[in-house]
């Protein structure tokens, strides 16, 4: 293994981001980032199950029979995202709520299932976890960042305070399209543009 | 042991349910009283918010205990006492409207089939709760609601006045519509068109209540723009249960009953003044 316990945690935020550059788990980054403090725990939690999933898979990589890898993987993965949402369930209420069937899917984002089957089933469990985290903070990354501009330009809140004033006496008309998912396309082939643009590595050949 | 044999397979398969299913029973089960906890308070926080009295700062269970809570038999519109619950075989303390909605022997067919869109049946017996003033009487009832609107079920609370014909508020706890177009009904500013509005007609009974383009007057409140078919679900739920099918009957009672204590202490008063 030549990448250091550093690298595997920083590399997937910029270098090779698993929104940005695979261009994996868009449907969770459309629908979670209306609000930033959805997205803030969308991003803990799938930073969390990426994390133990890779793990956990990494821990038992030596006796998955091949045939069924991939199902054992789902396993993990799904038994997981249970944990994760029953405990948001019962004490995080009113954001579960919001969130709804958003974090049963966490079980469907691409990026659990890749790093399990790409790097766990190859490296140690150390290396997996640090993994995990790394791509969890890549996504995360990414889902604050156009969280903060929806909200911001579609309510004029952050958090849920009142950031740009809006109304019959306030000077900004909220963008009622950032509220809408095709705006999370825009803001992530915006994200993706410009992380090429300084790295010019990622742009595929033609 | 080899890797792929199939003896491992079935090793690792089973090892691994086993694994997964204690942690995902256990979670369920030490998470399942919070769960129930926050969601009796998500319900009694909803019906605070509708009848405007909530106060963010304060425990809910507390402000809770202002709100006298009474379960009434939906067709008669009276209350279901201890004799009633027997005979019915209905357990007072764990019943849930929700849940017999969806059983055959606590629900009746929706009267008439498609007043209520999409919906087929509906609970025999359903919860209301009372709001009294400082002085004890009456102020407002608030009456759960729910219907059908594009994607999915609304459920939410309407409170009406003592008078049972002014609309308080509106909220709904639990929807599925689109975020920004439908989902819209959870906007204070809309919600607040509510208040004041006339629930009902001329004759007093038929809701007449609606949300409409260009809404005017009493009975109309201003329709979501880009959410034709939430707007028209909502109209039909609220229609509905304040209708004869609904909560018509109860609230009927409610006035009747008002008007008696009225014409006693008027006819009181007169006695009062002939003695003088």
């Amino acid at each position: 293994m030549a990448d250091s316990t550093k690298d595997i945690l920083i590399k997937p935020i910029f270098r090779n981001n698993p929104i940005a550059l695979q261009i994996l788990g868009i449907c969770s980054a459309l629908a979670v980032t209306t609000k930033l403090e959805t997205a803030i725990v969308m991003s803990i939690a799938v930073t969390m199950v990426t994390a133990l999933s890779s793990a956990a898979v990494a821990l038992i990589r030596n006796v998955i029979p091949n045939s069924i890898r991939i199902i054992v993987q789902m396993t993990v993965i799904a038994t997981l995202v249970i944990l994760v949402d029953q405990f948001l369930r019962a004490y995080f209420f009113s954001i579960s709520k919001q969130m709804s069937v958003l974090v049963g899917l966490i079980i469907t984002n691409c990026i659990v299932m890749g790093r399990a089957e790409g790097f766990a089933m190859k490296n140690d469990p150390a290396a997996s976890f640090w993994d995990g985290i790394g791509n969890g903070l890549g996504y995360s990354f990414v889902l604050l960042a156009v969280a903060t501009i929806r909200e911001l330009l579609g309510k004029g809140q952050l958090l849920g305070f009142q950031v740009l004033a809006t109304g019959p006496d306030g000077f900004y008309v909220p963008n009622g399209l950032m509220l809408l998912p095709p705006s999370a396309f825009f803001l992530i082939g915006g994200i993706i543009w410009t992380i090429r643009t300084f790295d010019k590595k990622q742009v595929e050949a033609e | 042991m080899q890797r792929d044999s199939v003896k491992q397979t079935f090793v690792v398969a089973s090892c691994l349910c086993l694994v997964c299913s204690v942690l995902v029973s256990t979670a369920a089960v030490v998470l399942r009283p919070t769960q129930q906890e926050n969601k009796t308070l998500d319900i009694q926080k909803n019906i605070l918010k509708v009848a405007g009295v909530l106060d963010e700062n304060k425990p809910i269970a507390g402000q809770f205990a202002a709100v006298q809570t009474e379960l009434i038999w939906l067709k008669e519109g009276t209350v279901v006492t201890e004799e009633d619950a027997k005979h019915e075989k209905l357990d007072l303390r764990t019943y849930d409207a929700r849940k017999a909605s969806k059983l055959a022997e606590y629900s009746d067919a929706v009267e008439p089939a498609g007043s209520l869109p999409q919906i087929s049946r509906r609970e025999r017996f359903a919860y209301v709760y009372l709001l009294k003033k400082g002085d004890g009487s009456l102020d407002q009832i608030i009456l759960p609601i729910y219907g059908k609107g594009l994607w999915s079920t609304l459920y939410g609370f309407l409170s009406v006045d003592a008078d049972t014909k002014t609309i308080r508020g509106i909220t709904f706890y639990e929807h599925g519509e689109t975020p920004g177009l439908g989902g819209e009904v959870d906007n204070p500013g809309w919600k607040a068109l509510w208040n004041g509005k006339q629930a009902y007609g001329e004759d007093g009974k038929t809701p007449v209540i609606a949300v409409a383009k260009g809404a005017s007057g009493d009975h109309q409140i201003d329709a979501l723009s880009g959410a034709t078919i939430t707007s028209n679900g909502v109209t039909s739920l609220v229609q509905y249960w304040l209708g004869p099918d609904g909560f018509g009957p109860y609230l009927g009672r409610v006035r009747a009953a008002a008007a008696q204590t009225a014409d006693s202490s008027q006819s009181t008063s007169n006695e009062g003044g002939s003695n003088g």
